[in-house]
């Protein structure tokens, strides 16, 4: 055995190689889990059921109110949705989450920045993001294979909820433009909540605020046309958050809420928070190594 | 020229001081103490290519630390080292590539998954050729006897097979240098005799250099020549073994075989008797002295075997620690 570690050097074939190689590793890992998934999956109808009680009763107070006569269901509208759109945003939105979410990732980081775990990128010759996000785009892609069936049914079941039918041709493409962008957005800003673990060694309150804003502002509760505008303008300030990316906004695109150049200035602004906290990790990393190094660990 | 070379490198820890009892934790809220814990001073230290160098020290005296420093994970708060002409913490890739660290108490590989594919991650990112991977790869599962292993998830291994697969994936890239921080922990004696004897044959074969902490002393009377002594963060011996066992123990045990016709009670009278069990005596004799006690016994006694042996290498260590934590509080 020779040694010719010195003469090795790094070419970008050898880096995507280890990309891929990681990929496919993440991926025989998840499949390792594969009873966890299909339960899973239907249990994230689940709440969608009861919102689609929820407001089938509230549709129903509100049309007996207005007119007299109608007794075959309820056909009001509340902030410009009718009942079959607002069951159909609570689907699309299960679908922007099924992008956006990631499950475990800032507790992970944390996780493995308070064990020490996280020396292994320090020492090996590989980036911690990159790994992170290989792993999860790994874990998305075996999710949705496991998942597309369980969503086909659901959706067939609720066909009639999606009163305008499905949109067409450039509307498709936005949408699916805005997913995979949640994907990117999801995995940045949990990423650099995670991050925040090199300062304060525990980040669970901090993904709390994080998941209840996320639940009340990114429109997974109900669509942000219901924000009030006053006293307080919420609704206004809801636009400026990038929350509204993580679910609401791929919804009112396929729903049609939203239309003409608003749609392309809606996926301009989305990149441009994905931008924003590739650039912000990267100075965490940066900032929380230095630190970490420094502090001992 | 040295391929380790630490020149008076310091490094202290700024530690959160917690006193007992909910009152102080609610004080803690508000005011925190803290405590520099000076866990690394000033040590210097050389290191030739292809040395087996052992740390020894009690918990806590800095071991650790200095593999730290060494490997790049911290930063000193002084000093400089040189490890193959790079300086750890700046972290390059070329540096990265030409050493590993193995850890007894952290896992590297993948959990859920076969260890050959944590192998096949670390041949991508040390960037190793396939041929050159599969080559290096057959022969430390060879030599570690964990072939028919590689297929099973890692999570089914038992801790000793682990082991050996957390060691065939740090030297897969075939590293120059190799930081080994208390690799046997935890194993059964067996296990821990295999890995010695890998660890062994595997260094004369490459000549790299390795530095071990360990606190079985059967390890490092297997594999190391050398010796440092580390207590309180400095370096308080380093040298070879046999110089160890001469500083520190200035004692032999005798053994005794007493012949049948002497009375077997006739010597458990003598200063430092350890045990009796007849025909069989055992005690401890200064080193100086060993000549003299002898022959006075062999004149009055008859004895049909004699066994003069240092002392377990244990008590050499834990008397030369005891000596090294008093001169650390005497300062």
């Amino acid at each position: 055995m020779s040694r010719t570690a010195a003469t090795r050097s790094p070419t970008f074939i050898s880096g995507a190689r280890t990309w891929w190689t990681f990929f496919k590793i993440s991926i025989n890992e998840r499949l390792v889990y594969r009873g966890d998934f299909i339960i899973g999956t239907l249990m994230r109808f689940l709440p969608t059921l009861t919102q689609i009680f929820l407001w089938w009763a509230i549709y129903d107070v509100i049309s007996t109110e207005g007119t007299a006569d109608s007794s075959s269901g309820p056909d009001g509208q509340i902030a410009g949705y009718r009942y079959g759109d607002m069951v159909a945003y609570y689907l699309m939105v299960t679908i922007s989450r099924a992008f956006s979410s990631m499950p475990g990732l800032t507790s992970g980081i944390a996780n493995q920045i308070r064990s020490g775990e996280v020396k292994k990128f320090l020492i090996q010759p590989v980036d911690m993001q990159g790994c992170l996000l290989m792993q999860r785009i790994a874990h998305k892609l075996v999710y949705y294979l496991m998942a597309a069936l369980p969503f086909a049914l659901v959706f067939y079941l609720c066909g009639d909820f999606f009163i305008d039918g499905w949109p067409e041709g450039e509307r498709l493409m936005v949408f699916f433009a805005s997913l995979v962008l949640a994907f990117a957005l999801g995995f940045y800003l949990e990423y650099t909540i995670g991050l925040i673990g090199f300062w304060f060694l525990e980040v669970t309150s901090l993904t709390f605020i994080y998941m209840l804003m996320n639940f009340l502002l990114s429109g997974h509760m109900f669509p942000l046309e219901l924000l009030p505008e006053g006293p307080v303008n919420i609704r206004a300030v809801v636009e400026f958050l990038p929350f509204k990316y993580l679910a609401y906004f791929p919804a009112a695109v396929f729903l049609g809420k939203i239309e003409g150049a608003a749609l392309y200035q809606g996926l301009a602004v989305e990149l441009m928070w994905v931008v924003f906290f590739i650039v912000t990790s990267r100075v965490l990393w940066f900032r929380g190594v230095k630190r970490y190094s420094g502090y001992g660990g | 020229m040295p391929i380790i070379e630490i020149k008076n490198l310091t490094k202290s820890y700024r530690v959160y001081q917690k006193k007992e009892g909910l009152g102080a934790s609610v004080k803690g809220l508000f005011k925190r103490e803290h405590k520099n814990v000076h866990a690394v001073k000033d040590i210097s230290l050389e290191v030739e290519e292809g040395e087996f160098v052992a740390f020894l020290g009690p918990n806590g005296a800095g071991k650790t630390t200095t593999l730290k420093l060494l490997s790049g994970v911290i930063n000193p708060d002084s000093g400089t080292c040189q490890v193959m002409g790079y300086t750890p913490w700046e972290r390059k890739n070329e540096y990265r590539r030409r050493f590993s660290l193995v850890m007894g108490q952290k896992n590297q590989l993948w959990w859920d998954l076969p260890a050959l594919e944590s192998f096949r991650l670390n041949q991508h990112i040390y960037g190793v050729p396939k041929a050159e991977f599969d080559a290096t790869r057959h022969e430390l599962c060879d030599m570690l006897d964990v072939t028919r292993l590689l297929n099973q998830p890692v999570r089914e291994l038992s801790l000793g097979e682990r082991m050996k697969m957390e060691l065939i994936a740090a030297l897969l890239h075939k590293p120059d240098v190799l930081f080994l921080d208390e690799p046997t922990i935890g194993l059964d004696v067996i296990a821990q005799h295999k890995i010695q004897e890998f660890l062994k044959s595997y260094q004369q074969e490459q000549n790299n250099t390795i530095l071990l902490t360990s606190h079985y002393m059967k390890d490092i009377e297997a594999l190391c020549k050398r010796v440092v002594i580390i207590a309180n963060g400095e370096i308080y011996h380093d040298g070879s073994l046999e110089q160890i066992v001469d500083k520190f123990s200035g004692d032999k045990i005798v053994t005794l075989q007493l012949h049948e016709s002497v009375d077997q009670d006739a010597l458990k009278d003598l200063p430092n008797v350890i045990e009796v069990t007849p025909p069989k005596v055992k005690f401890r004799v200064q080193r100086e002295k060993v000549g003299a006690v002898l022959s006075g016994i062999l004149n009055s006694h008859a004895v049909d075997d004699i066994v003069v042996e240092d002392p377990p290498l244990e008590e050499v260590i834990s008397n030369a620690f005891s000596a090294a934590e008093a001169e650390g509080k005497s300062q």
